[in-house]
């Protein structure tokens, strides 16, 4: 199984840089390319979150498996100020931001597997994972 | 990266090369809003089709565009939205209500004639007339 690809977030560029890196991975593990189009705009959106709400952080993409089953995995880490309301900020437009509030649960609909785990003031993680599907 | 903006008779098109950070999306923005006035443009076209993924700023962004665009005097076309892109946006609760789309860049050419020509109204005439009024 491929490494772990570690990605930086600390400017715009790193979001795109990230995208693309998961896209690749998906790629190379064989998703379709309607899923890897869905990898990289979670992948964005979450890189964008780390930026605007902890200005700093790191995403780890990898390929899990679960017996014959593999997941591109995406775990995204930061130590901002965390997230007060998890259960709020899951809700479609709800920001503390300005933005769209569209990330999270936006995220959340492109991917399978979707876990926030966030503290106040030490920082959140996101993980999410996208199965491959096994009859295409 | 920079967009390259071309003019074509009234119109302008911007053809995205390659994937855009934030920064060069907010530049293209203000590029083109300030571009409609220099060239008396009254129809923009954003060709995406290179852009294998529109995330929420990105969508932002381009409504930005028409809008501001429209507040100058000129209509906005986004073409070349490639399926799978639709898809994801479409999934993350992304919607580009208000802003024409085409299938492509000759498609936003023919919609752009079309509205010159008179014959599709995308909004009540006063309006169009205060907007046209710079």
């Amino acid at each position: 199984m491929a490494d772990d690809v570690r990605v930086p977030i600390t400017c715009d560029l790193d979001i795109v840089q990230a995208r693309q890196k998961g896209r690749q991975l998906a790629a190379d593990a064989g998703f379709t390319s309607g899923d890897q189009t869905v990898i990289a705009a979670a992948i964005s959106e979450i890189a964008r979150n780390i930026l605007m709400y902890a200005r700093a952080g790191e995403m780890t993409l990898s390929v899990v498996a679960n017996g014959e089953r593999h997941a591109l995995e995406v775990v995204a880490r930061d130590e901002g100020p965390g997230i007060r309301d998890v259960e709020r900020a899951m809700q479609d437009g709800y920001s503390t931001s300005g933005g769209l509030g569209l990330g999270l649960p936006g995220a959340r609909r492109l991917m399978d597997d979707f876990e926030v785990a966030s503290s106040l003031g030490k920082g959140t993680t996101v993980t999410m994972r996208k199965w491959k599907r096994s009859n295409v | 990266m920079e967009v390259p903006i071309l003019k074509q008779g009234d119109y302008l098109i911007a053809s995205i090369q390659s994937a855009l950070t934030d920064a060069d999306l907010s530049q293209l923005r203000e590029a083109l809003v300030e571009r409609v006035g220099r060239f008396r443009a009254r129809g923009v076209i954003v060709d995406v089709t290179a852009l294998d993924v529109m995330d929420s700023f990105a969508v932002r962004t381009l409504r930005d565009i028409a809008h501001m665009a429209r507040l100058r005097g000129a209509e906005t076309v986004i073409v070349g939205i490639q399926p799978e892109v639709a898809f994801a946006m479409v999934q993350l609760g992304l919607t580009l209500k208000g802003v024409a789309t085409a299938l492509d860049l000759e498609e936003g050419l023919a919609f752009l004639d079309r509205l010159k020509g008179g014959r599709i109204d995308v909004q009540p005439r006063a309006q169009r007339r205060i907007d046209h009024g710079r």
